[in-house]
């Protein structure tokens, strides 16, 4: 079954119908139903959440995934993990999940079209400064541009929109790149090596979305920290 | 040739220079990349992780590169914008 044909680039191209101005694609549709299994699973658990000796066995699931997801934080910054847990934990698990339901026969990753990556980066893209500006004031954020000295203004102004399309263009690379390869594979081979390569499609899917929330919190984080900070840092442990 | 038949070759022609050259360099610096990272990983075993971690960002940077030259070359292919203007115009 092939929701996307071989000649079209992204999911946003097949439109499953249009009500005046409003057009439903297919990259629409599948972020809604990841967004519902998301939403209603974490609602079906949290609803009987106990801190009894014996918890539910999905009690258990999320108390792994997001003490996971904390810990992973924990050692990028030094305090207030629980503050960006809420944002990158998001964007993670919805990256992980779009990616991981591959295997579903008839599903398009929503992450494959540059639609959803480029929302995606664009959140990333006012994160940083929302959460700059919270933790370092203004004054100590808009400081952060003038490094070393004023010369280097427009590069770390260049260098914030280049990393955000980095950031849209490596997930919808990796993932359209292997919708690609397989849909190629499926016709040149079609017994099992395809098979294999949907293996190998899981694992990328999970790597990509493990990059895009490491990389959103490697930039928050250079914007929350200020470099001197984190240098008396370093110099204490080699001590 | 026409005009349809020149652009056909050159889309195709150069989304495959474009693959060749530009997984060139990402290949040899994710290469001497990993090596780093494992010599890193053989001397002090203790940083795994954080190592571990910074060879994934680091990777996923390299690899970015590689990647705009993939979609460069998939838009050559599969979306050129010549390639519909010169059948739009020669459809009429």
């Amino acid at each position: 079954m092939e929701v996307v044909a071989i000649h079209q680039i992204s999911p946003d191209q097949v439109i499953l119908f249009t009500w005046g101005f409003v057009t439903v694609n297919a990259t629409l549709v599948y972020t809604w139903l990841i967004m519902a299994f998301l939403v209603a699973g974490s609602y079906l658990v949290t609803g009987q959440l106990s801190t009894d000796r014996q918890v539910s066995r999905w009690q258990n699931v999320l108390e792994v995934i997001v003490s996971g997801i904390r810990s992973e934080i924990g050692d990028m910054v030094k305090e207030g993990a629980d503050s960006y847990l809420v944002f990158i934990g998001t964007v993670f698990l919805f990256i992980l999940a779009s990616n991981l339901f591959t295997f579903i026969p008839g599903y398009v990753a929503p992450t494959s079209s540059l639609t959803t990556t480029a929302a995606l980066a664009i959140m990333v893209f006012f994160a940083v400064p929302l959460y700059g500006i919270t933790k370092q004031g203004i004054l100590g954020y808009l400081k952060e541009y003038f490094q070393p000295n004023f010369i280097f203004f427009p590069f770390h102004v260049m260098g914030e929109f280049s990393r955000t399309l980095a950031l849209a263009v490596r997930l919808f690379g990796n993932l359209m790149s292997h919708e690609k390869v397989v849909a190629i594979l499926l016709a040149v081979t079609p017994l099992l090596f395809p098979v294999v390569m949907q293996v190998l499609g899981l694992l990328i899917g999970l790597i990509q979305a493990y990059i895009f929330a490491i990389l959103a919190m490697v930039y928050i984080a250079s914007a929350t920290q200020s470099h001197e900070e984190t240098g008396h840092e370093t110099n204490r442990n080699h001590k | 040739m026409d005009s349809i038949s020149i652009v056909a070759m050159a889309s195709i022609i150069t989304a495959g220079i474009c693959m060749a050259i530009g997984s060139l360099g990402p290949g040899l610096g994710q290469g001497r990349a990993v090596q780093g990272a494992l010599s890193s990983i053989a001397q002090q075993p203790d940083e795994r992780n954080s190592l571990t971690r910074t060879l994934f960002v680091g990777l996923a940077m390299i690899e970015s590169i590689a990647i705009y030259c993939f979609v460069i070359s998939m838009i050559l292919i599969f979306a050129n914008p010549f390639w519909t203007y010169v059948i739009k115009k020669a459809g009429g």
